[in-house]
Order: C-alpha cells, then sequence, then structure tokens
C-alpha cells in the first residue's frame, strides 16, 4: 500500500503541492483527477523521486520514500509510464521492453515477462524489431506501458495514458489498464479524461491546486455535481 | 535458438578478423615474398602508412563515437585524452640508456625506468627474450596509457558531467587546451621533456622482425596497430551491445524517461566518459607509435575536429561506419589526392591550372561538403554493416 501524507513540494518559490495526503491499496485503481496545473504529475513524480519534497512523508508498503535514490524506488516495485509517452525513438521496440527490465538481472523471468507483455499487447511483438519512433501514439503509449511493466512493478504510475489518442484507442488503452490490474498490479492514475478514468477507478481523488478537494469512489465522484460541472462538462439542470 | 544465433554470429566474427589479420600480414610481406612487386606494394609506399594511421584514427574515432554517438554527450577532449595517453607511454617506454640523449636538455629524466628495462631484466634484452621484453613492455604500457587518460576523465568529469550539449563541449575543449599548455610547461621538463618531443621509444617499426645483419625477414609493423585497434574497437563493441551500451542509448535519446527506468544518470555518464577516455589514452600512445615520438603541440583541437568529422561523416552512432569513414578519410586527405599538389606543365609549355601546392586542401573540404550534403547521417546512419543484410530479412519476415 502507498499511502502519501501532508506532502508539500515547492519548484522554486511555486508551491505545486500543499499537503495532500492520499492512499493507494493494493490491488485497487487508484485516479487523481484535476485541472491543469492542479499538482498531478507532480505528485508521481515526487513518489518515482524525479521531483524532491520539502516536507512530509510517502510511505511504501511501511517504508520511507522520500529520500531515496529513482533506482532505489524503482527496485522496490514501483514503475512510472510518464507523460507524453516518452519512448526512445531510436531504439527498437524490443530494446525499449528490455529497458524497462533494465534494473533486473534474472534473465529467465525477463523473457517470461517479455511473453506476458506480448500478450497484452500483441501489436508490440509484431513490431519488435521496428524502431519506437515509427510507432503510431496509441502503439507508443501501450509500449511506455508494455516497458514499465518490465521492471515487474506492484504499483504502476501512469500519466496521462490517454494524452493525444483517438477515442478508439483510449478505450482500448483502459480496457488494457483494467487487465492489467486484474492480473495484480495496483495502478495509481492520472487522467484529465475525467470521465474514463473515474468509471474504472476504484478510489478517486480531485486535485486542485496542490490540495485534495474530494475524494471517495469513482461511482460517488461521477456522481457528484461538482466533479460533474468541473471536470466532466455537464451543467447543473 | 537465439544463444546459438549469437554463438555462431561471435565465431564468424572471430574468423572474419583473424583472415583480415593475416591479409595484412601477407600484404605488407608480399615484397619479401615475390621477387618484384608493384610498386604500391613496397614497405615504404604511402598506402602501409595510411593503413597505420589509419587503424590509429578509427580506434579514437570509435571511441568518441562511443561518447558523442551513443551516450549523447557532446565531448571535444579527444586530443587531450590522446595526449594523456601518448606522453604516458613515451616517457615509460624510453629505455633507460637512451634516456640522457632524449632528455638532455634537462640532464636527464627524472623517471628512470621503462618496461621494456623491467622485462628485459626477466627474459633478457637480446634476440627472443629481447623481443618478448619489447612486446610486453610496449603492451603494459599502452594499457597504462589508457588508465591514466581514464583518471583524468573520472576528475574532469565529477564537475563537467553536470554540463550539457554545447556547454560541456565548450568545457572538454577547454581541458585539451590546458593539458597541451601544461604538458609543454618549462617545470615538469624532465618528466615531459618540455615543448621538446620525446622519442626513442618502440613504434610500430619494432615489431618487424629482422634476421641477421639486421636485415627484416618477416614486417608486422602495420599488423600491430590493426590487432591493437581490432582488440579495442571489439571491446567496445562488446560494451555497446551489453546492457550498459542500451542504458548508454536510453540517456541519449531521453535522459528524464532513462531516469524513471531507473538508470543512474551520473554513473553511466561517468561510465561512457571514462571508457571513451580510456580507448583515447590507448590510441594516442598507438598515434605516437605511428609518428614516432611524442610531442604536445600535434594534439591540437583540429585533431579533435578531424576525429570528429570522421565520425559525423561515418555516421553518428555507428561503429563500422566510423570505421570506413577513417580509412576513406585518411587516405583521401594523405594518398588519393596527393596528385593534385604537384604542378603538371604540359608539353606546349603551358601549366595546367590550380594544381599546385595546398589545392589538395581545398578539393579534400569540396568533396567532404558533397559526402556531408548527399548522407545527410553520415554514410551509415546509425546502422551498422551486418545490419545491412539482416534489414532485408526483417522486411521479409514483415511481408509474410
Amino acid at each position: 500500500m502507498l499511502k502519501i501524507e501532508n506532502l508539500h513540494v515547492a519548484y522554486g518559490g511555486i508551491q505545486a503541492l500543499r499537503g495532500i495526503s492520499l492512499e493507494v491499496p493494493d490491488g485497487k485503481i487508484v485516479t487523481l483527477i484535476g485541472a491543469n496545473g492542479a499538482g498531478k504529475s507532480t505528485t508521481l513524480r515526487t513518489v518515482t523521486g524525479l521531483v524532491k519534497a520539502a516536507s512530509g512523508s510517502i510511505q511504501w508498503n511501511g517504508g520511507e520514500l522520500l529520500g531515496k535514490s529513482i533506482d532505489r524506488i524503482i527496485s522496490e516495485g514501483i514503475a512510472m509510464s510518464p507523460e507524453g509517452r516518452r519512448v526512445f525513438p531510436n531504439l527498437t521496440v524490443l530494446e525499449n521492453l528490455k529497458l524497462g527490465a533494465y534494473l533486473r538481472r534474472d534473465k529467465a523471468e525477463i523473457a517470461k515477462d517479455l511473453q506476458w507483455v506480448y500478450a497484452l499487447f500483441p501489436r508490440l511483438k509484431e513490431r519488435d524489431w521496428q524502431l519506437a519512433g515509427t510507432l503510431s501514439g496509441g502503439e507508443q503509449q501501450m509500449l511506455a506501458v508494455g516497458r514499465a511493466l518490465m521492471s515487474r512493478p506492484k504499483l504502476l504510475l501512469m500519466d496521462e495514458p490517454s494524452l493525444g489518442l483517438a477515442p478508439l484507442v483510449v478505450q482500448d488503452i483502459f480496457s488494457i489498464i483494467r487487465e492489467i490490474n486484474k492480473q495484480g498490479v495496483t495502478i495509481l492514475l492520472i487522467e484529465q479524461n475525467a470521465n474514463m478514468a473515474l468509471k474504472i477507478a476504484d478510489l478517486a481523488y480531485v486535485l486542485e491546486t496542490g490540495n485534495i478537494t474530494m475524494s471517495g469512489t469513482g461511482a460517488e465522484l461521477l456522481a457528484n455535481d461538482k466533479v460533474k460541472e468541473a471536470y466532466l462538462g455537464k451543467h447543473k439542470s | 535458438m537465439v544463444q546459438q544465433k549469437t554463438k555462431k554470429g561471435a565465431v564468424t566474427a572471430f574468423a572474419a578478423a583473424a583472415v583480415f589479420l593475416g591479409f595484412i600480414i601477407l600484404l605488407e610481406n608480399l615484397s619479401l615474398l615475390l621477387p618484384s612487386v608493384p610498386n604500391v606494394l613496397l614497405p615504404t609506399s604511402q598506402l602501409f602508412s595510411v593503413l597505420k594511421k589509419a587503424a590509429v584514427y578509427s580506434l579514437a574515432a570509435v571511441s568518441m563515437n562511443l561518447l558523442n554517438g551513443f551516450t549523447g554527450l557532446f565531448s571535444l577532449g579527444q586530443a587531450g585524452f590522446m595526449l594523456l595517453g601518448a606522453y604516458t607511454y613515451a616517457i615509460l617506454s624510453v629505455p633507460v640508456a637512451d634516456r640522457e640523449a632524449v632528455y638532455y636538455l634537462y640532464g636527464g629524466s627524472a623517471v628512470n625506468f621503462s618496461f621494456q628495462d623491467m622485462f628485459g631484466a626477466l627474459f633478457g634484452s637480446e634476440g627472443a627474450g629481447g623481443a618478448l621484453s619489447m612486446t610486453l613492455g610496449v603492451l603494459v604500457a599502452l594499457i597504462l596509457a589508457g588508465c591514466v587518460a581514464a583518471v583524468f576523465a573520472y576528475l574532469i568529469g565529477l564537475p563537467v558531467l553536470r554540463l550539457k550539449s554545447d556547454y560541456l563541449a565548450i568545457a572538454t575543449l577547454g581541458f585539451a587546451e590546458i593539458i597541451k599548455a601544461v604538458f609543454q610547461w618549462q617545470a615538469l621538463g624532465p618528466v615531459t621533456n618540455g615543448a621538446n618531443m620525446i622519442k626513442s621509444f618502440p613504434t610500430f617499426s619494432s615489431f618487424n622482425v629482422t634476421g641477421e645483419g639486421g636485415k627484416v625477414v618477416l614486417r608486422l609493423s602495420t599488423f600491430f596497430p590493426f590487432l591493437i585497434s581490432m582488440i579495442c574497437i571489439t571491446m567496445i563493441c562488446l560494451l555497446i551491445n551489453s546492457t550498459y551500451g542500451r542504458a548508454f542509448k536510453a540517456i541519449r535519446e531521453d535522459e528524464t524517461a532513462a531516469e524513471a527506468m531507473g538508470i543512474n544518470l551520473a554513473k553511466h555518464k561517468m561510465l561512457s566518459f571514462c571508457t571513451s577516455a580510456f580507448f583515447a589514452g590507448i590510441s594516442g600512445a598507438l598515434f605516437a607509435m605511428f609518428v614516432t615520438n611524442a610531442q604536445a603541440r600535434v594534439f591540437t583541437t583540429t585533431m579533435t575536429y578531424e576525429i570528429l568529422l570522421i565520425v559525423v561523416i561515418g555516421g553518428i552512432g555507428s561503429i563500422s561506419g566510423s570505421i570506413i569513414a577513417t580509412f576513406l578519410y585518411v587516405a583521401c586527405s594523405e594518398w588519393w589526392l596527393r596528385f593534385l599538389d604537384n604542378e603538371v606543365v604540359l608539353s606546349s609549355g603551358m601549366k595546367l591550372p590550380f594544381l599546385r601546392s595546398g589545392f589538395r586542401m581545398v578539393v579534400f573540404s569540396v568533396v567532404v561538403m558533397i559526402v556531408v550534403l548527399f548522407f545527410r547521417k553520415g554514410i551509415m546512419g546509425d546502422r551498422e554493416l551486418p545490419d545491412l543484410f539482416k534489414k532485408r530479412a526483417g522486411k521479409e519476415a514483415a511481408g509474410k
């Protein structure tokens, strides 16, 4: 279980997170929704250690993550599929996936996980020799997720997997997220597409300018008037 | 299945390398085997000088490519590291007996030691024992040359590797210049011989086997640089194809994403920087052997740019590209275009226009520009020689 408590993060003088607290229980899909600049990506980046926190604590299965190096955090079973996909464009699909398993040394297990990722994303198997930069946006997103899965995470952090993708492809991605979750990976999902995210989420938090303003199950928030108005584009009738 | 394939590939590569080295030995010994050979095969021919220099430069180019092409760190310190290698090799290789003559301005050398003499004490300094101690001495000095360059790279890397792109290039360029100045400093004279050259150390022609009366019976002077370069380049290839190599490429492609994969940026950049400097040091030592002296003045920024040009022409991120480009570049600049420097007077007494000393470099620059214009990503792009055959197989598989 991931437990964030009273987390403060600042970029220079700008407060990005003003003491947020949230929980990601094992085996669940948790989503964090909010407008641009609310601090969603900052939260994820702080968990993986890419951004340093000012104060607060991030507990992962009882151990403190803050202050640990990125490779330590990743080898403890947390992986991130970053915003904007960020695959390595001039490397092949296979090389990209192998890089996801960079910190692992068990070859046989890596080969097994590669087959697992290929089973989740048959498209990647068809194209494993292609340069990642030549894939379509949806395929690159699949690759980014597959790459993150190659470290065999217990917790997968996903930063806007639907960014810049066609609605049909977005649906594919979300059904895969659900599938990955069913296979035992806990997911912390950040989305602007609040509608899709809330539908698959077990638990959801709303982030506004660095503060958590609402929380509840996905279904509860979907039905909430304030959320409807602010994030789902539906006016009160 | 895959394992078998790589094993087979390794055997093929090894056999190809052995055949190639055999061919080099045969080529340079043809003049000894046959009663008469064309001029180009005589040991004094430009051909062998070009081959030797290209063998040395290809190692320098590949080591620069490891850093600039594979790790994406734009460094221009190559000549500086080569200088460190050349001086380390030279200082540790001049036989003690010759030191007085080499360092005459400083009344002898501060370092009264050479590996050749050290091994000579073990194996004897005459005949086969002498040859063995010379070879061992050279090899140990070469490795130390690389190590010294790598240690300096580590020390400079600590502050400098925090910089990115252009800034890193400027910082490393500055380092190369400083090193050059320091080695010419009078106060260091007893060690570096000041601005004078260090000579009398074993060179490539020391590897020619001589029979009675000093007559050469087997030439190995071209074989030696090829052998060393090949071993070093093979090591670089193995590094690039390992997980470390993949991490280097990931850093080149996207630092943040690489970091998110758990790749320790500082550690890997340093590893790449030091490895590159190590092999640059060895190539610098080989260069000193090639020109038969070590002198700080020749390791200029121009030398770095020459090597950078080779890397760019060959294709940034392609090892075979760098090697091919080195041979073409060296042959073009030193040999094939030579005739342009000679004035030609026609029978009518008229001189052919343009042909005069220096015109070679004009034509050469034009050739380089044409190559860069038509091969935007260099001769090989980021592919390797075997890929040219493999690609087709991949396409066929996709066609099914």
